[in-house]
């Protein structure tokens, strides 16, 4: 067993681990951020994308030890003292979700987007989130959502 | 007294959703979320060979290790379960939940491990050793259809799980068979059009895989059965059946799931498995699928062969249509695998009004994983068929392609329309919906530019599509579950109101759309109501979310619940008013006399009366919560026109769609927001078989496409923005004239995509193209033309 030690949404998190773990399993089933989701095992659909260091990463292909000492954010460390974050705003208004379950992955990248690139065009934005898979919008809505939350910025 | 606050109309209107605040926060619960006390953890050992028979399984590694509470092997398997029950009436072979002696595709289980977490279960999966001697595999079902080289089950002669089966003009109810109108049609043709088209094997891939929470407690004798379903009450109706409990000692939760597409229908083998495992060990027992096992373990879609025949006059009157369709469904029947072609079979007239068609159907076993429902099941299969070859009948006849649907469509003076195929089309403008298309798409403007874009050398074609579907099946005699749903709306005893429904959603926001409808039905803010849903503990009966039933059945049913409660309501703020019940009106929040609004008390003070009521008014009981069954007389029929842009690179092959409209007739609407998210979401699976889905199997029966890095699964940057438009064209079926729409857009899509390739490649002789459109299949159809 290892022991890592990171920040994730801003808190210190401790924990022994067998060095094999996924960061993502790390999250969800050690410190039960559930809002992290498995959608493959090939690291193509993004379901399990969370921000490292501030930058978007899939947590499935990071072992929890090698995350050590890093800064993690999760969905669930977006909103900010109860206010929904404009990427969350977005998607809400603009229906940018239906099952819910790519959702999260895709806010976070979305987040990297709009960090790297405050005024993205439409193409812009379907590159920025071509690594993470939605199977129930098309894309369009969440575009949209993206659009939203990037003329509010 | 303060004036109360006008309450804003809510049917019709583009409110967002109710689900969506615990969604975009990371706070939905997914069966994987799941924690129970004691909980164990389930893995599958899976069959890496397509068909052989199974000389022995060593599982003494595996049970060695620690953390392994036990193994089970198919024949430990067979000795608590049942083979598993299928949902058709067709003749069905046996099968197991776990392989016992032969396995039929590869990835089927043959031993099931459990541990103390996932990583434990899935090292001891690993370390299970199995000997299997091989059999020879087909995967090609017009070979396995001459029983060669294997048969799969041996009470199957040539592997046809369904033998001819002919259906529509000529065809008697008793099977009878009169050929004179068919060959009369054909006989009479001025213009014949032959083709055999292939409808790919698809993988519905919703984005949560599958999994299974099973917990027995032996002290209570019961179980509860948390799976990711689309039909929490069809899994407690099976898994009681197959576990020996009464379906009183089992609650099956449906919590959040992650999009379903038809594969969740079906109940699994794993889930029987993780029942009977928790009943054999009085232990909680989790399942959770990898997106690797998913590609071989979850149903596929579609793969149906159509060889079809149109006659026409040089007119373009179309004369007669044969449709001879050949599914293969894999190695085993599966909960609706059998119907599924069936419903191919009852589309075949698409929009028009065929003077005589003939449609035959076969299915047929191969060593593949089982096919069952996917988004559209059936009936984008037929809407292909007739689709492609009505445009090829455009293009021999060099006819523009809406022109020949105009002169064939069913008209709007012709409903209900009683098809040969059994299918009574409840009402429709075809006519309608094709001119609203050509107008907002600007189709002579369309044609222009193609043309221009065709002089500077570029490969661009046009594609148009019509379809019809079938969809909120019913009645009973047409759904083996009940083509009813239900659901029980409580006015509680401070004014709020709970209501449950059987439509259990993954994704379809009927949260949302039932809040809306029961907002407007009793004048109250939607904040005031709680739609509960998806847990057989608390929905008390209820069918499932497919087909596109969920507001046409499900939404009336929550309707017409509503009426009974609201109606009852009434009697009790009569009494309290000293009115008459008719002259009662619920509006912004109170209920009055109409015409006396001073005189109005608010909806709570009537809910508290009612749950109290002194006195008690004559022929009343207390309370406020009443539950409505409601059944369909028949089916709706949604139908639309989708037209298409694509452009085909002529260096590389690879196509490109630049412009898609939807015009699509669904009835009466409740959330146009929500069914704008349906309809683009089935465009991108319809767009995703046309152009860029596939799964394949080689010869030996292993999947090619078995990763997200093999099965081109769309990302956002294949779209372009679709262009969305309605007409509406209530049904007569139910009181709320919707007709269904999560399905709408796989229909139209596909072929006319299709056709705007053959379009685009036209000049290159070419006048069919089987799905996937595959750069290097356009780049062969390119340069082979130019040699």
């Amino acid at each position: 067993m290892a022991h890592v030690s990171m920040t994730v949404n801003g808190k210190v998190r401790k924990g022994e681990v067998e060095p094999r773990m996924l960061l993502v399993h790390f999250l969800r089933e050690q410190l039960l951020l559930t809002g992290t989701h498995v959608g493959c095992d090939t690291s193509q659909c993004g379901a399990c994308t969370v921000l490292v260091d501030g930058r978007s990463a899939k947590s499935c292909t990071i072992f929890a030890v090698q995350a050590d000492g890093a800064a993690i954010t999760t969905i669930e460390g977006l909103a900010k003292d109860g206010q929904l974050h404009p990427l969350q705003e977005g998607f809400w208004e603009e229906h940018g979700l239906q099952c819910g379950y790519c959702t999260p992955g895709m806010i976070m990248s979305a987040v990297n987007l709009l960090n790297e690139t405050p005024k993205p065009t439409e193409q812009q934005i379907r590159e920025g989130i071509s690594g993470n898979f939605c199977r129930c919008t098309g894309y369009q809505h969440i575009v949209n959502a993206i659009q939203h939350a990037a003329n509010k910025g | 007294m303060a004036a109360s606050p006008v309450l804003p109309k809510l049917v019709g209107e583009r409110v967002k959703r109710r689900e969506d605040p615990r969604l975009i926060q990371g706070r939905g619960t997914y069966v994987d979320d799941l924690k129970v006390a004691g909980m164990r953890h389930l893995a599958f050992k899976r069959s890496d060979v397509a068909h052989g028979r199974i000389r022995s399984i060593d599982t003494s590694a595996a049970e060695a290790m620690e953390g392994v509470e036990a193994v089970f092997t198919g024949a430990q398997i067979a000795e608590l379960l049942a083979p598993m029950p299928i949902g058709t009436p067709f003749p069905s072979p046996p099968h197991r939940a776990v392989a016992a002696d032969v396995v039929r595709y590869a990835g089927e289980p043959v031993a099931v491990v459990v541990a103390s977490d996932r990583y434990t279960a899935r090292d001891a999966a690993d370390a299970i050793v199995v000997d299997i001697e091989p059999l020879p595999a087909v995967v090609d079902p017009e070979l396995a259809m001459t029983g060669k080289p294997t048969v799969i089950h041996a009470d199957f002669p040539n592997n046809l799980a369904v033998a001819l089966v002919p259906s529509g003009t000529g065809v008697g109810a008793d099977g009878s068979v009169d050929d004179t109108a068919i060959d009369k049609a054909f006989a009479a043709a001025e213009v014949v059009i032959s083709q055999r088209m292939m409808n790919q094997r698809l993988v519905p891939n919703a984005m949560e895989p599958r999994g299974v929470l099973a917990h027995f407690e032996p002290g209570k004798g019961s179980m509860t059965i948390w799976s990711s379903t689309q039909n929490p009450h069809i899994l407690r109706t099976m898994i009681a059946a197959m576990t020996g409990l009464g379906q009183d000692q089992v609650r099956a939760i449906a919590p959040e799931v992650g999009g379903g597409f038809g594969a969740k229908i079906n109940i699994y083998g794993e889930e029987y498995v993780a029942a009977a495992v928790s009943k054999a060990l009085g232990l909680p027992v989790k399942w959770i699928e990898d997106r690797s096992e998913a590609f071989v373990a979850t149903t596929h879609g579609r793969d149906i062969i159509g060889y079809v025949d149109v006659a026409a006059r040089r007119d373009g009157k179309v004369l007669g249509l044969k449709l001879r369709l050949i599914a293969d469904v894999g190695a085993y029947n599966m909960l609706l695998t059998a119907a599924i072609p069936t419903l191919t079979m009852m589309m075949a007239n698409g929009t028009y009004d065929i003077p005589a068609i003939r449609t035959t159907l076969t299915e047929v076993f191969t060593n593949k994983t089982p096919t069952d429902a996917y988004r559209g099941a059936g009936r984008p299969e037929a809407t292909y068929f007739v689709e492609r070859a009505m445009d090829m009948l455009a293009r021999e006849l060099k006819m523009d392609p809406a022109e020949l649907r105009r002169r064939n469509f069913i008209g709007a003076d012709q409903f209900p329309f009683q098809t040969q195929m059994g299918a009574v089309y409840d009402s429709g403008d075809y006519l309608k919906a094709l001119d609203r298309a050509l107008e907002v798409s600007n189709w002579s403007g369309l044609i222009a530019e193609r043309d221009a874009a065709r002089k500077d050398g570029r490969l661009v074609g046009l594609g148009l599509a019509m379809y019809v579907e079938v969809c909120g099946i019913g009645p009973s005699s047409s759904l083996p579950t009940g083509g009813w749903e239900h659901s029980q709306v409580t006015i509680e005893r401070d004014g709020r109101i709970s209501a449950t429904t059987g439509a259990s959603p993954h994704g379809q926001g009927n949260e949302t759309t039932f809040a809306q409808m029961l907002g407007d039905q009793f004048g109250v803010p939607i904040e005031h109501i709680t739609i509960h849903h998806g847990d057989t503990g608390i929905v008390k009966q209820g069918i499932g979310t497919f087909g596109s039933r969920s507001q046409a059945v499900g939404g009336t049913a929550l309707h017409l619940a509503g009426g009974k409660v609201k109606a009852k309501m009434a009697k009790f703020a009569a009494a309290l008013l000293e009115a008459h019940e008719e002259d009662i009106v619920f509006e912004n929040g109170r209920i009055g006399v109409k015409g006396a609004p001073a005189s109005a008390r608010s909806f709570a003070e009537v809910a508290a009366y009612a749950y109290v009521p002194v006195p008690l008014p004559p022929g009343l009981d207390p309370g406020l919560s009443e539950e409505a069954f409601f059944e369909p007389a028949n089916n709706t029929y949604p139908f639309g026109c989708h037209i298409t842009m694509l452009e085909v690179d002529r260096e590389t092959g690879e196509p490109r769609l630049l412009k898609l409209f939807a015009v699509d007739d669904a009835g009466h609407l409740i959330n146009p927001l929500i069914v704008e998210g349906q309809i683009h979401g089935g465009l991108a699976q319809g767009i995703g078989q046309a152009m860029i889905e596939e799964a394949v199997y080689n010869d030996d029966g292993q999947l090619m496409t078995g990763s997200f890095m093999d099965y081109a699964l769309p990302r956002a940057t294949d779209f372009p923005r679709f262009e969305l438009h309605a007409t509406v064209t209530p049904t007569p079926v139910n009181p709320l004239g919707a007709k269904g729409v999560g399905e709408a857009g796989t229909l139209g899509s596909t072929p006319s995509i299709v056709n705007a390739a053959v379009d685009a490649l036209a000049g290159f002789g070419v006048t069919h193209i089987d799905m996937m459109l595959r750069p290097e299949k356009l780049w062969r159809i390119i340069h082979g033309g130019q040699a």
